[in-house]
C-alpha cells in the first residue's frame, strides 16, 4: 500500500515535470531557430505586456488549438484516425518508466528507486515501446485516406523499423560491456569518472545510437515522415487542434525521452562527475558552506543584472517591469540561501538524502536539455536525406557497423 | 534582325535545313500574330531562332490564312517548339499538323474562342473551369497530384506524377493558374501604362522586367537614353538579379530540408528591397523605368550603401555556401540529379543559369550586349553536368559577378539626366509646359493620347535571372501596341521538367523544380 502511494506519487510528479519540459522545449527551439538564423523569433504574445522573450507565446499557441475545429474527413476511418495520436503521445512518455533520475534515495530504512518501474529489462522495454511508435504514424497515415499521408506513414515505418535495428545492435554492445539490461545499474556502473562513461568506453555505440535516436523521433534530417516540402505535412497532414497538437507534443516528448536515456546510457546518467553518492551524502554541510554562498551571490548577482533593465527601454507600459518576473525571485531566492548559508543549518540525514538526490536529479537535467539542445541545433543545419539515401545509411552503413562494434566488444570484454 | 518568310507547308523542311545547315540550335520564341483586316492571310506565325556557333538571329514568317489555319509542327525540329506551338494554337486557334500533343495550355479545356484573336472582345466572361484529370487514358499505376497548392511549388502549377513506390516513372505538367491575360491587356494600354503589368511576370526581379521593357518600346521608337539612365538601368538590373538567385537558392535548399540558409540569404535580399523602396516607393512592383528612362533618380546614399550591402552579400554567399558545398547530405541530393546535356538544353530553348550550368557559355550580356556590359569587367560560370548541383553554384558565382558589375557601375556612374530629351515619350519640364506653346503641346499629345511608335515590328531580349527575357512587340503606329509577345524564360524551361525528373524520387523532383526556379507568375502571363 505504501508502495503504492510511493509509486503514484513518482509517476505524477515526473510525468507532469516531463509534460512541463515540453512546451519549454518548443520555445526553445523557437528562440533557438531564430538565434541560429539570425532572426528574433516570437516576443509579441503577452499577458498584460509581460512576454518572458517568448515562452508566452505557448499559451497562446495552446488556447488556439484548444478552441480550433477539430475537423475528421469524412472518408477517414474515425476511430483509428482518433487513436492514433493517442498511441503516438503514449509511447513516447511511457518510456519514461524506466529512466532512473537519480540515485536512489535512503530515508532510514526506506529506499526509494527513483524511477517509476524498476523493471529488470529496462533496455528490452524500451525497445519494445519504442518500436510501438510506428503504429501510431502508420495508422495516422493510413486512416486520413489521403495519399500524402500514406506515404508519411510509408516512409516513416520504414524508417523505423530500419532504424531500430541498428539501435538494437548498437545497444546490445553497451548491454555486453555492462553486463545488464537494467537502466538504472547501467548508470551506476559508469561511475564518477567521465572516462569511464559509456560514450568514451563506447564511441561507436554512441554515435549510432544518437544517430537512430534522431531517426526514431522522426528530427531532420531524418524528418522525411513529415517533409513539409515534399509531403505537405506527411502523416499529420489531416490532423488539426489537439489532435495535431498530440503529434506536436509527441515529438517534443520523444527528444526529452530519447536525450534522458542517451544520457542513462552514456552520459553516466545522474553521477555528478567526481562526485560519488557516498560521498556528498557523507560530506553534505560541508559541500553546503562552500556551495551555498557562491550560489547565493550568482542568484543575486543574475537577479540585479536583469533587474537592472527595467524601464530601460521606456514603452511606457507594462513591458517596463517585465524583467522583475524573474529578476525579483532571484535575488529573493539569493537572500533566503544567504541567509540560510549564514545561519549554516545543520541539515539532519533525511535532509541530505533528498539535497543529493536534488543535485543529482538536477546534473540529470541539464545533460538532458544539453542534448535537446543537440536535436535543435541539427535540425536547423542539415538538409534532409532522400528516401534511398536513408535506407543505404541504415541498412548498408549503420548494421554493419553495429555489428562490427558487437564484434570489437565481445573480443575485448573475453580478454 | 533578320526577317525571312516560309511557306506553311515548306516550314518543316526549312527549321531542318536551318537547325542542321546554319546551325540555328535554339529556337527562342514562336507566336501568332492577327493581322485582322490589315493583310490577305489572317494570321502570321514567328518564329525567333538563334544560332549559339554564329551568334546569329533570324526571324521567320510564316503567313496562315483564316479558313484553313494549319501550319506544319516544328517540334520535331526543337523540343522547345511543343509548348510555344500549344500557347499558339490555345491564344490564336492557329493548328500544327503533325504536332505530338496539340491541346490547350494556358487556359482551361473548357474555354470557348481564342483570346489574342483581334475579334475576341476584351471584356468577355467565361465560367470557372473544372478541375481535369491529366492523366488521359493511362490510368494505370499510382498516381498522386501534386499541386496546384503545394508546398514545394511557389506558386501554382500543377503536376501529376505516376509512381513506383517513390519513384517517378511519368509526370504530366499544367500550368496555366496563375494566367492573366498579360498580351491581351497590353493590347488594350497605351505603351507606357503596360510598364506596371511587367512587374508581375517575374515577380522576383520586377526590375529587370521594366528594363527589358522599356528597352523594346526604345528601340521600337528609336530612342536613345541617357548615359546615366543606361548605368542606372544596370545596376538595378543586376541587384534583381542577385535577389532573385537569394530567393532561389533559399526556396530550393529550403526544399530539401535546410530552413536556416533561407534567412541567410533573405536578410540580404531585404536589405536590397529596402534600398528600391527608397527609388520607387514599392517594394514588389517597382514600375521603376519610364520609356525613354527611369522615374526618378537614386538617392545619393546608394554609394555607400550598395556597397556595404554587397559586402553583407558576400558574407551570406559564404555562409550558406559554407553550409553546403561540402555536406555530404546536400552533394547526394543535387550531383546527377535533374541533369541536362547541352544538346538537349539547347533544344528546349534553355536559357540563363540553367543553361549554362549544362555547359554553354551563353549569356546575352557578352554575346549582345547592351548598356555598356561590355565595358565591365565580369565573367561568365559555367557548370559541366547541367544537374541540380551546378545550377544552384552557377548562381552563387553569378551573384559575385553581379557585385562586380555593380562595383564598376558605381564607381563609372555618370551624372546628367536621367531621361531622354526626346518629346516623343518623355513629358517636358514643367517650366516649358506652362511658358511654350510646344511644351504645352507635346505634354498634350502626350498625356491625351500616348506614345506613337512607328509602324514596325522588334523583338528586343534581355539577359533576365532565369535567362532570355524576349519582347516582340508589333506596332501599328497607334497609341497602343498591336501586339506584344513576351518570351518568358520559365516557359521554355519548365517545359523540360517532367523530362529531368523521370527516374528520380520525389524529393529529387521537389529539388529540381526549386533548382529551376520557375516562377509562376512569368510562366502564365
Amino acid at each position: 500500500m505504501y508502495s503504492l502511494v510511493i509509486d503514484i506519487i513518482k509517476v505524477i510528479v515526473i510525468a507532469s515535470a516531463v509534460l512541463t519540459l515540453i512546451p519549454v522545449l518548443i520555445w526553445w527551439e523557437r528562440k533557438g531557430a531564430a538565434y541560429i538564423q539570425d532572426r528574433r523569433g516570437p516576443n509579441r504574445a503577452n499577458i498584460f505586456g509581460i512576454r518572458l522573450g517568448g515562452l508566452i507565446h505557448n499559451i497562446a499557441d495552446v488556447f488556439k488549438l484548444l478552441f480550433k475545429e477539430d475537423i475528421i474527413p469524412q472518408q477517414a476511418h474515425k476511430l483509428i484516425y482518433l487513436i492514433a495520436p493517442i498511441i503516438v503521445m503514449g509511447v513516447a512518455v511511457s518510456t519514461l518508466a524506466v529512466i532512473p533520475f537519480t540515485a536512489p534515495v535512503k530515508l532510514g530504512d526506506f529506499v526509494i528507486k527513483m524511477q517509476i518501474a524498476d523493471l529488470n529489462v529496462g533496455i528490452i522495454y524500451i525497445l519494445a515501446i519504442a518500436s510501438l511508435g510506428v503504429y501510431g504514424v502508420i495508422l495516422a497515415g493510413w486512416s486520413s485516406n489521403n495519399v500524402y499521408s500514406l506515404f508519411g506513414g510509408l516512409r516513416s515505418s520504414a524508417q523505423m523499423i530500419s532504424y531500430e535495428v541498428a539501435m538494437g545492435l548498437a545497444l546490445l554492445s553497451v548491454i555486453m560491456s555492462s553486463g545488464t539490461v537494467r537502466l538504472d545499474e547501467i548508470a551506476a556502473l559508469q561511475g564518477i569518472n567521465i572516462l569511464e562513461w559509456n560514450f568514451i568506453r563506447q564511441p561507436l555505440a554512441f554515435i549510432l545510437f544518437l544517430t537512430c535516436l534522431f531517426a526514431e523521433t522522426n528530427r531532420n534530417p531524418f524528418d522525411l515522415p513529415e517533409g513539409e516540402s515534399e509531403l505537405v505535412a506527411g502523416y499529420h497532414t489531416e490532423y488539426s487542434s489537439m489532435k495535431f497538437a498530440l503529434f506536436f507534443m509527441a515529438e517534443y516528448a520523444h527528444i526529452i525521452v530519447g536525450s534522458m536515456i542517451l544520457v542513462s546510457l552514456f552520459f553516466g546518467g545522474w553521477q555528478i562527475p567526481f562526485l560519488s553518492t557516498e560521498f556528498m551524502h557523507d560530506n553534505m554541510n560541508a559541500l553546503l558552506k562552500l556551495a551555498l554562498p557562491v550560489v547565493s551571490v550568482s542568484s543575486i548577482a543574475a537577479g540585479v543584472l536583469l533587474m537592472r533593465r527595467t524601464k530601460k527601454f521606456g514603452w511606457g507600459d507594462a513591458r517596463d517591469f517585465e524583467p522583475l518576473v524573474f529578476g525579483l525571485p532571484a535575488v529573493i531566492f539569493g537572500f533566503i540561501i544567504g541567509i540560510a548559508a549564514v545561519f549554516s543549518i545543520y541539515l539532519n540525514e533525511y535532509a541530505v538524502s533528498i539535497i543529493t538526490a536534488a543535485a543529482q536529479g538536477a546534473i540529470f537535467l541539464v545533460k538532458t536539455l544539453f542534448f535537446c539542445w543537440l536535436f535543435i541545433w541539427v535540425r536547423w543545419t542539415l538538409p534532409r536525406f532522400r528516401y534511398d539515401q536513408l535506407m543505404k545509411l541504415g541498412w548498408q552503413i549503420m548494421v554493419p557497423l553495429a555489428l562490427i562494434n558487437i564484434i570489437i566488444t565481445g573480443i575485448v570484454i573475453s580478454r | 534582325m533578320e526577317t525571312i518568310f516560309a511557306d506553311r507547308k515548306e516550314i518543316l523542311e526549312k527549321a531542318l535545313f536551318l537547325r542542321d545547315k546554319e546551325k540555328f540550335d535554339f529556337m527562342m520564341d514562336l507566336c501568332g500574330v492577327d493581322y485582322l483586316g490589315c493583310a490577305r492571310e489572317r494570321f502570321e506565325v514567328v518564329y525567333h531562332l538563334f544560332s549559339s556557333a554564329n551568334n546569329k538571329r533570324l526571324r521567320i514568317k510564316v503567313k496562315v490564312p483564316e479558313n484553313n489555319p494549319e501550319v506544319q509542327s516544328v517540334s520535331s525540329v526543337w523540343k522547345a517548339a511543343n509548348w510555344f506551338e500549344r500557347e499558339c494554337f490555345d491564344l490564336f486557334g492557329i493548328k500544327f499538323s503533325g504536332h505530338p500533343d496539340l491541346k490547350r495550355i494556358l487556359l482551361f479545356e473548357e474555354f470557348v474562342g481564342h483570346p489574342l484573336r483581334k475579334d475576341y472582345p476584351i471584356d468577355k466572361r467565361q465560367s470557372i473551369p473544372t478541375p481535369v484529370d491529366l492523366r488521359k487514358n493511362n490510368r494505370e499505376g499510382f498516381w498522386i497530384n501534386f499541386g496546384p497548392s503545394h508546398p514545394a511549388t511557389h506558386g501554382t502549377f500543377r503536376l501529376m506524377l505516376k509512381l513506383d513506390g517513390e519513384k517517378i516513372e511519368d509526370a504530366i505538367p499544367e500550368i496555366g493558374y496563375l494566367h492573366r491575360c498579360f498580351e491581351k491587356e497590353a493590347e488594350d494600354h497605351n505603351y507606357a501604362q503596360v510598364i506596371p503589368y511587367t512587374d508581375r511576370l517575374n515577380y522576383c526581379s520586377s526590375l529587370m522586367n521594366n528594363v527589358g521593357y522599356s528597352m523594346a518600346v526604345e528601340k521600337l521608337m528609336g530612342i536613345k537614353i541617357p548615359e546615366r539612365a543606361k548605368y542606372i538601368r544596370v545596376l538595378i538590373s543586376e541587384l534583381s538579379r542577385i535577389i532573385d538567385h537569394l530567393i532561389a537558392i533559399g526556396t530550393n535548399v529550403v526544399d530539401m530540408g535546410g530552413l536556416t540558409n533561407y534567412w541567410y540569404t533573405f536578410n540580404v535580399r531585404e536589405l536590397i528591397y529596402d534600398w528600391i523602396e527608397k527609388i520607387c516607393g514599392a517594394r514588389l512592383t517597382t514600375n521603376y523605368t519610364r520609356i525613354g528612362g527611369v522615374m526618378r533618380d537614386i538617392p545619393a546614399e546608394t554609394f555607400k550603401y550598395i556597397p556595404w550591402v554587397l559586402k553583407k552579400l558576400d558574407r551570406a554567399i559564404s555562409d550558406v555556401t559554407g553550409l553546403l558545398v561540402k555536406n555530404r547530405i546536400f552533394l547526394d541530393r543535387t550531383r546527377f540529379i535533374g541533369a541536362i546535356s547541352a544538346e538537349d538544353a539547347a533544344s528546349f530553348g534553355y536559357t540563363g543559369p540553367c543553361l549554362r550550368a549544362a555547359g554553354v557559355a551563353y549569356d546575352v550580356r557578352k554575346a549582345f550586349p547592351y548598356y555598356h556590359y561590355d565595358e565591365f569587367d565580369w565573367d561568365v560560370p559555367i557548370g559541366e553536368n547541367g544537374d541540380t548541383y551546378d545550377r544552384i553554384m552557377v548562381r552563387f558565382e553569378e551573384m559575385r559577378q553581379s557585385a562586380r558589375i555593380i562595383n564598376q557601375v558605381l564607381e563609372k556612374m555618370p551624372g546628367g539626366p536621367i531621361m531622354t530629351g526626346d518629346y516623343r515619350a518623355a513629358l517636358p519640364p514643367k517650366a516649358s509646359v506652362y511658358s511654350t506653346i510646344e511644351g504645352l503641346m507635346n505634354h498634350f499629345k502626350l498625356i491625351m493620347h500616348g506614345m506613337t511608335p512607328p509602324a514596325g515590328e522588334v523583338y528586343s531580349f534581355t539577359e533576365g535571372a532565369n535567362g532570355e527575357l524576349g519582347f516582340y512587340i508589333v506596332s501599328d503606329g497607334g497609341p497602343k501596341p498591336y501586339r506584344i509577345k513576351v518570351r518568358p524564360p520559365c516557359f521554355a524551361i519548365y517545359q523540360a521538367y517532367p523530362e529531368l525528373i523521370k527516374g528520380h524520387m520525389i524529393a529529387d523532383a521537389v529539388a529540381v523544380m526549386g533548382s529551376l526556379n520557375v516562377i509562376a507568375g512569368e510562366l502564365d502571363r
